[in-house]
């Protein structure tokens, strides 16, 4: 059935060893796997630091048992300081936003996936690629590492505003240190991501096998290369951010630091800088980041639905060229961050406009979905479940987002938990659905045994409702003027809203909690799970052609060859209601016949 | 949507249309054939350079808007002559340039069986890469020129912007030299092939045309 050419060569020699094999591996398999593993770590360290504050939000003086071990001087007896309130935030932010929603949906399974639905045997860098992995492994250990210097970590917010971000320990506890190494860690970061950018753009361009042109290419693979042209664009430009933000800390230069500063009743020696400028090129990267975080996710979402409706969507090229837009108009947004700011009005006109317009792309990809599985037989999996929890979370965190893009109401709700909650749902929920669903689809190819399906739905489920429970209320609490940032709420007018923050806190546990199925159902199945068959769910894609788990070299030193688009479905073929990429079988549409 | 699978043509030599067309609206090709392409991509490393290229030309635009800003945000802006080294500097980029192209045909032509280029096929590989340390050397002269005019990093924003686009831009020709240091290398072990030499070059190139941009920027903006 599935037909295949010679190799010229392969593309690196079988690893021998436990270090080439699973440590410093050169095989994109091996690397995915690694930068899932870092994901997971990742969040469950940003979910753990969440539990904190918002314990802290609820029971504002309430010890919290063990957190004097993390820090005595930030939590002396338990008990939490708004600057180590401040400071947890921060990192919480950081780690989810660079280690979980870059990490995962798109270095993580794109890592993994994308060599092999291109039918190549890796990426065209191999050492590029494991260095891509160690580099960001390095920046995440630089990263946590402000845990433990002598102020603590910083407190400027995952946006790290200047001047508070450029001036130094004078502006108090994790402003020395503890900045710096937030840069330092980001700056490395980038340096990773640019190098994983530039493999995955050169395996679509240069390393798809023989027969499959772009347009055969499936969704993910798309998804994937539209985000890496976003990542290499925008992570470009966070790097220079983050040079000269250590210099500022560290050298006395007057980027991001203006004249007359007085800090703590002292003047400060810097000159003539623009704080604005920090945020210039900060959100130059950072709207783009939602896309980088998001767009992975659509095409996760969109692959998984399609394979369980056996049918095509109703149009997989509106869904690409929509993805494309969305990566365009990511970099004409930005400013909508900065409304508040000193902008010019008209800036601000200038930029709502591309804000409202972006909702167009999105709203297709949205109606594309939902018109598709408009009576369509979906098969009900963890994964389906997942990737229509993706569509829910996507639209509810979407419609808010309508409301932002409006200067005159941004200037009400800018700084509240209406924004808390529009973009924890657009872009964090959602993605960490699309990271679950692609979880639940591809474990099986990834470790050669199935996941326990009821405790997948049981996940969802839970999962599902408990995002909502958390969530949805941040929206009312924005609109009852309950500004962010803040550590606590007991003499003033926010104090009626506590019982709001108490529910969402117990949500925010219980939810965590939940997780745990889905770790159990993870390590379990991983070793005694069933044994995966070559193709669980009755898969088009290459990645289905091979043996569960793949073996080194992918597709055997030799190259697949394709001759179909990628979905397939709905048809008679001679192995079901599929034809696979690479399957030479002759279909033709009834529709030709006639 | 319902559709019908045939056997696969009995023909050996089946017929592969140069462009494959797809979509969901055209499953079936018109002549019966199954769509295939033989020339389906071009060797690994001819795109990589190209977005590498791409992934530095962001990052000197942000450094670039970032200069304009941060003139325009005050008026502590102050402006130097530039230090004359790097007049001479340029002048060794660029030749650097001329002896790498050079090289890189030499190198072609003993790869074709030219007989004339047994003895040597990298001498001007390596004549690129001294005059490629030259120009880095040259940059740290401009750099003690500067220091000895009482500019350093912090005392201007005009020089710290000097400073910075320097030495990035240094950085980036170190790759660069790393990138000749193993082109060489792999000459020297007939493991050499053409596109990753090509692909040295191109970014060899670049780095003259960044140069030139850099020096511009900083001579209407110092």
């Amino acid at each position: 059935m599935h037909d295949m050419s010679a190799h010229a060569a392969p593309h690196h020699a079988p690893p021998e060893g436990f270090i080439k094999n699973h440590v410093f591996s050169l095989d994109h398999k091996v690397i995915g796997k690694q930068y899932y593993t870092l994901a997971l770590v990742a969040v469950f360290i940003g979910m753990v630091l969440s539990w904190f504050m918002r314990i802290h939000l609820a029971w504002t003086n309430a010890a919290i048992p063990g957190l004097q071990l993390l820090s005595p001087a930030g939590a002396p007896n338990g008990l939490m300081t708004p600057e180590y309130y401040l400071e947890l935030m921060t990192m919480h932010g950081t780690i989810m936003v660079f280690f979980v929603l870059t990490t995962a949906p798109f270095a993580g399974f794109g890592n993994y996936f994308l060599p092999i639905q291109v039918g190549a045997e890796d990426m065209p860098f191999p050492h590029f690629n494991m260095m891509s992995f160690w580099i960001t492994l390095t920046a995440f250990c630089v990263l946590i590492s402000a845990f433990f210097v002598g102020d603590g970590p910083p407190l400027a917010g995952w946006t790290a505003y200047a001047p508070l971000s450029a001036v130094g320990s004078i502006a108090g506890p994790g402003e020395g240190t503890g900045q710096v190494l937030w840069a330092t860690a980001i700056g490395i970061f980038c340096i990773g991501q640019l190098l994983g950018s530039l493999n995955f753009i050169s395996t679509v361009l240069d390393m798809r096998t023989k027969g499959m042109t772009l347009m055969r290419l499936p969704i993910t693979a798309w998804a994937w290369f539209i985000t890496s042209c976003i990542g290499l664009t925008a992570f470009a430009v966070l790097l220079p951010a983050c040079i000269l933000l250590i210099l500022d800390h560290v050298a006395g230069t007057s980027f991001f630091i203006a004249s007359g500063l007085v800090v703590n009743d002292k003047l400060l020696p810097h000159s003539g800088g623009s704080t604005l400028l920090w945020q210039h090129l900060f959100w130059f990267f950072g709207h783009p980041e939602v896309y980088i975080a998001i767009v992975p996710g659509m095409g996760i979402v969109t692959h998984v639905l399609i394979t369980n409706m056996r049918r095509p969507m109703l149009s997989i090229k509106a869904i690409l060229y929509s993805m494309w837009a969305l990566a365009f108009l990511s970099y004409m947004v930005y400013g909508h961050h900065m409304f508040v700011s000193g902008m010019n009005p008209f800036s601000s006109l200038a930029f709502s406009f591309p804000t409202l317009l972006i909702t167009i792309p999105s709203t297709v990809v949205v109606l594309i979905w939902i018109g598709s599985l408009y009576g369509s037989k979906l098969r009900i999996n963890a994964a389906s479940l997942f990737a229509l929890g993706f569509i829910s979370m996507f639209v509810s965190g979407g419609v808010s987002g309508f409301f932002l893009a409006q200067p005159s109401i941004d200037i009400m709700l800018h700084a509240t938990y209406f924004v808390v909650g529009h973009f924890h749902m657009v872009m964090g929920v959602a993605a960490l659905f699309g990271i679950f669903s692609g979880t639940y689809f591809w474990f099986p190819k990834m470790t050669g045994h199935m996941m326990n399906e009821t405790w997948g739905k049981v996940h969802f489920w839970l999962t599902f409702i408990g995002t909502y429970a958390i969530f949805m209320p941040f929206h009312y609490l924005g609109m009852a003027g309950n500004v962010r940032r803040y550590s606590a709420f007991t003499d003033d007018y926010l104090v009626p809203l506590i019982p709001v923050h108490k529910f969402i806190t117990i949500a925010a546990l219980c939810t965590g909690a939940v997780q745990l199925i889905f770790i159990f159902n993870l390590i379990y199945s991983r070793f005694k799970g069933p044994k995966a068959p070559d193709n669980p769910w009755e898969c088009t894609s290459l990645e289905w052609t091979m043996p569960s788990p793949p073996p080194w070299n992918n597709f055997g030193g030799k190259d697949p060859i394709v001759y179909h688009d990628a979905y397939q479905y709905g048809i008679e073929g001679s192995s079901g209601d599929y034809v696979m990429q690479d399957s030479h079988e002759q279909i033709q549409t009834v529709r030709d016949e006639k | 949507m319902a559709t019908t699978v045939h056997e696969p043509p009995k023909s050996e030599n089946r017929n592969f249309p140069s462009i494959g067309h797809s979509g969901n609206g055209g499953w079936a090709p018109a002549d019966g054939t199954l769509r295939a392409v033989e020339d389906y991509s071009p060797p690994p490393s001819s795109s990589a350079i190209w977005v590498g290229v791409a992934a530095i030309c962001m990052s000197f635009a942000a450094f670039t808007s970032a200069l304009i800003v941060r003139e325009g945000s005050s008026t502590d802006w102050r402006h130097f002559a530039l230090p004359s080294m790097l007049y001479v500097d340029t002048l060794v980029l660029l030749a650097s340039s001329v002896t790498l192209e050079i090289g890189r045909r030499r190198v072609a032509a003993f790869m074709a069986g030219s007989r004339s280029e047994e003895a040597s096929p990298a001498r001007w590989l390596y004549v690129t890469l001294f005059l490629g340390l030259v120009f880095v050397v040259g940059q740290y002269v401009a750099w003690m020129q500067l220091k000895a005019q009482g500019l350093y990093l912090a005392t201007n924003p005009s020089s710290s912007f000097f400073y910075v686009l320097t030495a990035a831009h240094a950085l980036h020709v170190l790759g660069g030299l790393g990138g000749l240091v193993r082109a060489i290398r792999k000459l020297s072990e007939s493991a050499l092939r053409r596109s990753t030499l090509n692909a040295t070059s191109y970014y060899w190139h670049f780095m003259g045309v960044l140069w030139l941009y850099l020096l511009l920027l900083l001579w209407t903006k110092l």
